[in-house]
């Protein structure tokens, strides 16, 4: 499984709706994910990627598309 | 160095201030405002009502009969002071009788009254009684143009006073320890700036609150011997019931350990922690011997967090 299918499948855990197909579509503004929802996320994220996210990079900016996310996570590699 | 929690007062404005009404001005529904907030309603300060005038009524409930004599030192908490300077705690000062005992403001919104019970705590045993007062007119900024609904339908006024002092009689609870701390990378990230309005980016203050609240308790929990399940109850910044539940269950405990009144009160910012203390403590007095657990997060980015055992 590629990293984008597995977040867009942690999203859709989370969120308990289908992930969008466009990985560049906002996951705020779409209506995916509100506020509380996103801690949800990075802890998912946290589990499923098995990886620590220091609060110093909890922009929020940086979860906001499955792009990003992907973008995020390669930074941690 | 052993300080007190001795007791508490409140103020809260007589005009109560619904959903409905707040949703005409915002332009939501009422029911949408309860199920992101949990806030049914909220008070209204008068318009020729001041934040000081506020905190003295919550102050005058607190001190009751004490003597003027007896206190050393007067902290005034709180973010929406009209004036750049002087602030509140000079007014305050005067107005309970005082001419001369220091008084000090902490220009700080929500974290603010627990700041100062952290600062209280640890100058009790140089100043004797400490006062901290904390009081908001939140409605005065959030009925700024343009009106934000995001920050609108939260904010409500109050005030809340607690006496610290290095005495034990009479106490409600001893403090044990508190830690505070700050992170200014966030500080745009809630702001109110001198006529502006109120700004927040919510997600970032929601995904900093809910990581760093529980991190904070559960450190000061841990250096003390104690664990959250031992608490008897969690007096929280009443920010969003949301984020209340979201630290409760981040603690593993039940949401019904955090008391909650947001429902009536809705966020009062710097007040509201210790609104929350008074009306606990005067309705269930805590058995001596229970851990209190009080809680804070707010712009800055703030936040901490004290415990106290009760007496």
């Amino acid at each position: 499984m590629d990293t984008q299918t597995k977040i867009a499948e942690l999203i859709s855990k989370v969120s308990g709706k289908k992930a969008p197909a466009d990985p560049d579509e906002s996951l705020f503004e779409s209506g995916l994910l509100d506020s509380f929802a996103l801690p949800d996320l990075i802890a998912a994220l946290e589990l499923g990627f098995g990886i620590k996210i220091p609060d110093s990079d909890l922009n929020p900016r940086k979860f906001d598309s499955i792009t990003r996310i992907d973008a995020y996570l390669e930074s941690r590699a | 160095m052993t300080a007190y929690l001795k007791r508490f007062g409140v103020y809260l404005p007589a005009r109560v201030v619904t959903n409905d009404e707040i949703g005409k001005l915002a332009g939501c529904e009422a029911a949408w405002i309860q199920q992101v907030s949990g806030i049914e309603e909220r008070r209204w300060a008068g318009e020729r009502e001041s934040v000081a005038d506020m905190a003295v009524e919550a102050a005058l409930r607190c001190l009751g009969a004490m003597p003027v004599t007896e206190l050393g030192l007067i902290v005034f908490a709180g973010g929406s002071a009209e004036r750049r300077f002087p602030g509140p705690a000079a007014t305050v000062a005067h107005r309970l009788g005082h001419d001369s005992t220091p008084a000090i403001d902490l220009p700080m919104a929500s974290a603010g009254s627990l700041f100062a019970l952290d600062l209280a705590r640890r100058l009790a045993p140089q100043y004797g009684n400490i006062l901290v007062v904390a009081a908001e007119k939140m409605s005065s900024v959030i009925l700024r143009e343009p009106v934000d609904r995001s920050t609108a339908i939260l904010f409500g006024d109050g005030a809340g006073a607690c006496l610290v002092s290095a005495d034990s009689a009479g106490a409600i609870g001893e403090v044990v320890d508190s830690a505070v701390s700050t992170d200014g990378a966030y500080a745009e990230d809630l702001r109110l700036g001198f006529g502006g309005p109120l700004e927040m980016n919510g997600r970032s203050v929601i995904l900093q609150a809910s990581r760093k609240i529980p991190r904070a308790i559960g450190a000061l929990l841990e250096r003390n011997g104690r664990t959250a399940a031992e608490v008897g109850v969690f007096l929280m910044h009443q920010a969003n019931q949301n984020l209340i539940v979201r630290v409760a269950q981040a603690l593993e405990v039940p949401p019904e350990r955090f008391f909650s009144n947001i429902a009536r009160y809705g966020n009062t910012s710097s007040a509201s922690m210790l609104i929350a203390a008074e009306e606990y403590c005067a309705t269930r007095p805590p058995r001596p011997g229970t851990p209190i657990v009080l809680a804070a997060f707010g712009a800055g980015f703030h936040w901490g967090a004290l415990l106290a055992v009760a007496q």
